[in-house]
């Protein structure tokens, strides 16, 4: 038996209000399905799950605000199981990434097995219509024989709901404010940051990238972006000191190369959803996931593994124009990879001073996990793979 | 009779439904005890034996038996018998007849022989009649494939179904509940020819669905008068057809009101009201706003005391309590 968490959404998250079951009770899930939909601060974010099983049980219904790390459901291996098991709680809630206390959970649950008694009564009609209406029925009150929940009941919480207005589906951008604050002060205060620069020679890169847009249609093009992530991604491999977390335990080096893309939300705001395993994915591929990416994280439907588990985070400011990216790392990470503006500039190739077109590639690392040797080998690393863009 | 004026009795619609049959084919006659020269022991046949003579309206000996056996040869033989058992209590003595001959000839003779026999029988209590011939036994005849079993409980079921059951080529047995032979009334102007295939709604309602028939049925339609004054609209049906169910009809009903409530004069033990309930659970489950809910006979011998065998009986106010019971509150 094991129990499907509030997740983590962020180093900064402390709690999230679960807004939707999207799987129910008795449905077989496997790692990777999503399986509920929880608000935070980022907005309504997908929730995956990371076990293979069966839904044995809802702990929390939607609407419940409930802390990091809480049990929101139990899954089983589809066996039925024959005792409920005791979960406390607040046992079960590991400490919040801040100490500052979180508002009593709100889990109206039935945690003991002798609860059976105070389950709602409830005609087969209201089940029904609760369940393809999506609305939990201990959140209602009865008008049928001993207190039963009619579909009538159902019906007018329905109409209720439907009269409220609607989840904020889009993203709250004030909220994401005040998490971006409360992530970017913990890296300013935490983290010792060092910074490296280096100016990457782009033509040959730029002139491969045109070559094979050339006979691409324009949905199909490849963007530089791409070819960055590639690079970043690759040169990974060798650096495993900036992929990962770094936490009371120390270095934790990532299980994955997970490639946070900072992604600017229109109106403001900003979120670095997970591109996972770059290094494994072709150019085509790369590019493919940065465009779903993008298009989801403005529709505000990214989900929650995208969110959480990025081992590195890679800022690219070069469409903005700007020339340096001087990155601040997002916690836990220990790493930020800053890309500017490519330029054309007079530039010693060979023995002739010609006009090449370069971009300044930055590193932001976290010193307690690596030292600026390693930075810059690292660095250099990801300029040397830029130089042979057919490689990539 | 039948223009649509004059009222008339229950007893009248039969008796005029019989008469109807012997006029209208030399094949129908009728037998069983008293029918001719006593009239019926519920003057259902008084005067038929003076009308049509002896060889149509024929005396039988106290042998139920034998004359259901008689009758069954006499469908067999191309005749159209309509046999009267006084009740369904003494129905019993003939059972080996209906249930092992009647309902079986036309399988057991692969289709050779039918046996287009209509039986009468009376049924029900309220008439101080004591355990032995107050008995409503009509939900175990309902439980023989082979047989149609009716329930005319309206005047109109009453003088238009003995022809439909003679038209049909097989066993049919129509259930007359004592206490409906002195209702009257006026046939609606048009009245004609019925179906024994379908329920019919007798009162529309959206709050909840009774489903009734024969004699208790206008306890049903009193008690749905009661509710609709308290705000509940009751709808009622009138099975009409114990055998076979018309289930459609009291799943479209249920399916509307999503709660219902049985009344059966039968035993709850094992009786049509637990089928129909049945019934009701395996079609529309997932529409029920309620459990079913049963009103039937106390499960004892029907009393002799006036006082007792009322309270044995479903009563419109245990209907009522039935109803809200299952609607909330």
């Amino acid at each position: 038996m094991a129990e499907f968490r509030m997740p983590s959404l962020g180093a900064d998250m402390e709690a999230g209000t679960l807004v939707e079951w999207l799987k129910r009770p008795g449905d077989r899930v496997k790692r990777g399905d999503v399986v509920a939909v929880v608000e935070t601060q980022k907005g309504a974010i997908e929730v995956d799950i990371f076990e293979d099983g069966v839904i044995e049980r809802w702990l929390v219904e939607p609407g419940t605000t409930v802390p990091v790390g809480t049990p929101l459901a139990l899954i089983g291996d589809g066996r039925v199981v024959g005792r409920t098991p005791e979960i406390a709680a607040a046992a079960t809630v590991p400490a919040p990434a801040a100490p500052r206390p979180v508002q009593q959970p709100a889990v109206a649950l039935p945690f003991e097995p002798e609860s059976r008694a105070r389950h709602p009564h409830a005609s087969p009609a209201a089940r029904r219509l609760a369940a393809e209406r999506g609305i939990a029925l201990d959140t209602l009150t009865g008008s049928g024989p001993e207190g039963a929940i009619l579909r009538s009941d159902v019906e007018r919480a329905a109409t209720a709901l439907a009269l409220r207005p609607a989840a904020p589906k889009r993203l709250d951008l004030t909220e994401m404010r005040r998490a971006i604050a409360a992530a970017m002060a913990r890296s300013k205060r935490e983290i010792p940051h060092y910074y490296l620069s280096t100016t990457v020679d782009l033509t040959r890169a730029l002139a491969r990238l045109e070559a094979a847009n050339a006979t691409r249609p324009s949905a199909g093009r490849l963007l530089l972006a791409a070819l960055l992530l590639k690079a970043v991604a690759r040169a990974l491999g060798q650096a495993p000191e900036f992929n990962g977390y770094f936490n009371a335990e120390g270095f934790q080096p990532g299980a994955g190369i997970h490639i946070g893309t900072a992604i600017a939300i229109r109106g403001g705001g900003l979120v670095a959803p997970a591109i996972h395993d770059a290094d494994k994915l072709s150019l085509d591929e790369m590019m493919a996931r940065l465009r779903d990416l993008v298009d989801r994280a403005r529709s505000g439907a990214l989900r929650s593994s995208e969110l959480s588990d990025a081992t590195i985070t890679v800022t690219n400011l070069g469409e903005r124009g700007v020339e340096t990216v001087f990155g601040v790392i997002y916690p836990p990470q220990v790493a930020l990879v800053g890309f500017g503006v490519p330029v054309e500039r007079p530039w010693a190739f060979g023995a002739e001073i010609t006009a090449r077109r370069v971009l300044t590639a930055t590193l932001a690392a976290d010193h307690r996990a690596s030292d600026g040797h390693r930075g810059a080998l690292f660095l250099a690393d990801i300029d040397r793979r830029l130089q042979s863009p057919e490689t990539l | 009779m039948t223009d649509g004026v004059h009222e008339i009795t229950y007893r009248d619609a039969v008796r005029e439904a019989i008469r109807e049959a012997l006029l209208a084919d030399p094949r129908v006659f009728l037998m069983g005890e008293d029918v001719g020269r006593y009239g019926g022991c519920y003057a259902v046949t008084k005067g038929l034996l003076d009308e049509f003579g002896p060889e149509r309206i024929r005396d039988t000996p106290l042998s139920e038996s034998a004359f259901v056996g008689a009758g069954i040869g006499a469908a067999l033989g191309g005749m159209r018998p309509i046999v009267e058992i006084m009740t369904v209590n003494f129905s019993l003595l003939a059972l080996d007849q209906i249930v092992n001959n009647a309902a079986t000839i036309r399988h057991m003779s692969g289709g050779q022989f039918a046996v287009p026999l209509v039986i009468r029988m009376a049924t029900g209590a309220g008439r101080q009649l004591a355990a032995q011939h107050s008995h409503s036994l009509v939900g175990w005849y309902a439980h023989i494939p082979g047989l149609k079993v009716v329930t005319p409980a309206t005047l109109e079921d009453a003088r238009f179904m003995l022809g439909a059951a003679l038209a049909d080529p097989n066993p049919v047995l129509i259930f007359e509940h004592v206490m409906l032979y002195n209702r009257s009334g006026v046939l609606p102007p048009g009245a004609g020819p019925v179906d024994i295939r379908s329920a019919v709604v007798r009162r529309p309602g959206r709050h909840v669905t009774l489903v009734s028939y024969g004699g208790t049925l206008f306890k049903t339609l009193d008690a749905a008068e009661s509710l609709a004054k308290e705000g509940i609209e009751a709808e009622v049906i009138d099975l009409r057809v114990l055998r076979p169910l018309d289930v459609e009809t009291i799943l479209a009903s249920v399916c509307k009101t999503r709660r219902a409530v049985i009344v059966d004069e039968g035993w709850r033990s094992g009786s049509l009201s637990a089928e129909i309930s049945a019934r009701i659970t395996e079609g529309t489950f997932w529409e029920l706003d309620a459990p079913v809910g049963r009103v039937c006979s106390a499960e004892v011998p029907i009393p002799y005391p006036h006082h007792l065998e009322e309270a044995a009986l479903p009563q419109p106010a245990a209907i009522i309590a039935a109803a809200k019971a299952v609607s909330g509150g």
